[in-house]
């Protein structure tokens, strides 16, 4: 396959071949980091990391990335982002960086702001988080997760817990997900079910799914779990209720496949007991780690640098 | 109460303009939207003929628009065909139709939708960005916003 996209901006513009190109392309990536912890393929290249948002993880992921193709970073966070830039628009603010930076990576609250700066940008933009919307790194890592694990994503029995009617990686996964022979079982309170149209997309591309408001973990390959947050509910006491319901803990590890992982994009609260993290089960450790290979391969294939 | 409507039909297809458009088999209810696409208000000065609920032969029942002295483009038929997908454009000139033509809504459609997300790029008054949706599916309507991917199907016009 041939390399075309200049931009990453939502997991809905890659085709299943693409995604796969991406995720052949990262295992080649970690097993060069593995030879040598840094490389030059990047060398003399900048990387603006625009952060109109906090998140500390998904920028340190792609600095570290920069920085082990050799690279360079500039850029600030939210705590950095100057009354001057906030009262700039998007637009402006990009077309200046696009002369600065040889690829840019930005978070934005605001939904669509991605698209709108690769618009404006003549340098690559790695869409790091618009709001509610996209994060499509994070469902590339999610899925090379996966495949690491058992090979590929073909024939896989898929269960997704938590918050599934307004969390944004449970949607782009799934997104992403369907274009797979899989089968998937949502399991979350009836107040954070999962939307109309999201079942409707995958029962038309005949994909079987369960949904269920009982925590049960039984015939999963993995078990993709989210976080409940505190603000969906109304009532704090129903928000108790419901948390203390969808904890995975050890013992709800029994009904469990042997080979089965359970992942989580973090930061955790408490969906998932400490005691898990040293069974053989937790994979989502890894998985952040994991953000290191896919966001290097990616900075290269949007660079039109070829590594293989 | 039918027949009434089916009377007054008949009247309204058999009285002609001299020059103008006749807009038919738009969606029932629909002719005040396909109004304000083409910008026509209580200020008119010429003949404005508006039929609502009539019956169909097609669609069930539908509102048909006479409008004198007026011309249409295509920017206001890729409005129309938004919310009117089946309506008929005909052009009448010395109270001869000399053109006919269905709208076509087209695979995009810049700048006449009002994103619903109002966290949406598209509603932050600042930024240079239009509004654009497109044509995910057409029967029944999808449209998604281009920037927030928002889906929707019952589209609200720009004001
Ligand atoms: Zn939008």
């Amino acid at each position: 396959m041939k390399w075309t996209k200049k931009h990453i901006i939502s997991i809905n513009d890659f085709s299943r071949d693409e995604i796969d190109f991406v995720l052949e392309k990262s295992e080649l990536m970690e097993k060069k980091l593995k030879d040598s912890k840094t490389s030059s393929l990047m060398n003399g290249r900048i990387l603006a990391n625009l952060f109109f948002e906090p998140s500390t993880r998904t920028r340190m992921s792609f600095e570290v990335a920069m920085k082990r193709l050799g690279g360079m970073t500039v850029g600030f966070d939210d705590l950095s982002v100057s009354s001057e830039v906030k009262g700039e628009t998007i637009a402006d603010t990009i077309r200046v960086v696009s002369d600065y930076a040889d690829v840019v990576v930005m978070r934005h609250p605001v939904e669509g702001s991605a698209m709108l700066a690769s618009e404006y940008c003549n340098s690559p933009v790695i869409n790091g988080g618009d709001g509610a919307n996209q994060h499509p790194t994070q469902t590339l890592l999610d899925l090379y997760t996966i495949k690491k694990e058992f090979g590929g994503l073909d024939g896989l029995d898929l269960c997704i817990v938590g918050d599934l009617k307004y969390g944004r990686t449970v949607h782009s996964l799934t997104s992403a997900i369907e274009k797979y022979d899989v089968k998937l079982k949502f399991i979350s309170p009836k107040e954070l079910k999962a939307p109309r149209q999201m079942i409707k997309s995958l029962v038309d591309r005949r994909i079987p799914v369960k949904e269920s408001t009982k925590l049960n973990l039984r015939d999963s390959d993995v078990v993709y779990v989210t976080r409940i947050q505190k603000e969906r509910f109304p009532d704090p006491q129903e928000y108790m209720r419901v948390k203390d319901a969808f904890i995975i803990d050890q013992r709800s590890l029994e009904a469990l496949r042997d080979t089965a992982i359970i992942m989580h994009p973090l930061p955790r609260v408490s969906e998932i007991s400490a005691g898990v993290d040293e069974t053989k089960y937790a994979r989502y450790f890894e998985q952040a780690k994991n953000g290191i290979p896919v966001r290097m391969a990616l900075l290269c294939l949007v660079s039109g640098i070829k590594f293989w | 109460m039918i027949h009434v409507a089916c009377k007054q039909h008949r009247e309204l297809k058999v009285e002609m303009i001299k020059n103008g458009i006749v807009i038919d088999h738009i969606r029932p209810r629909r002719a005040i939207d396909v109004l304000r696409i083409l910008g026509i208000d209580g200020s008119f000065g010429y003949a404005l003929t508006i039929a609502m609920n009539v019956p169909s032969k097609h669609i069930g029942r539908k509102d048909i628009l006479k409008v004198e002295n007026r011309d249409i483009d295509t920017n206001e038929i890729n409005k129309i065909a938004v919310i009117a997908p089946e309506a008929t454009i005909n052009i009448i000139k010395d109270h001869r139709v000399v053109k006919k033509e269905k709208v076509t809504l087209p695979e995009t459609i810049v700048g006449i939708i009002q994103c619903p997300n109002p966290k949406c790029i598209t509603n932050k008054e600042r930024e240079p960005a239009e509004s654009v949706f497109l044509v995910k599916q057409k029967e029944p309507l999808i449209l998604r916003c281009k920037y927030c991917e928002r889906e929707i199907s019952s589209p609200i016009m720009l004001s």
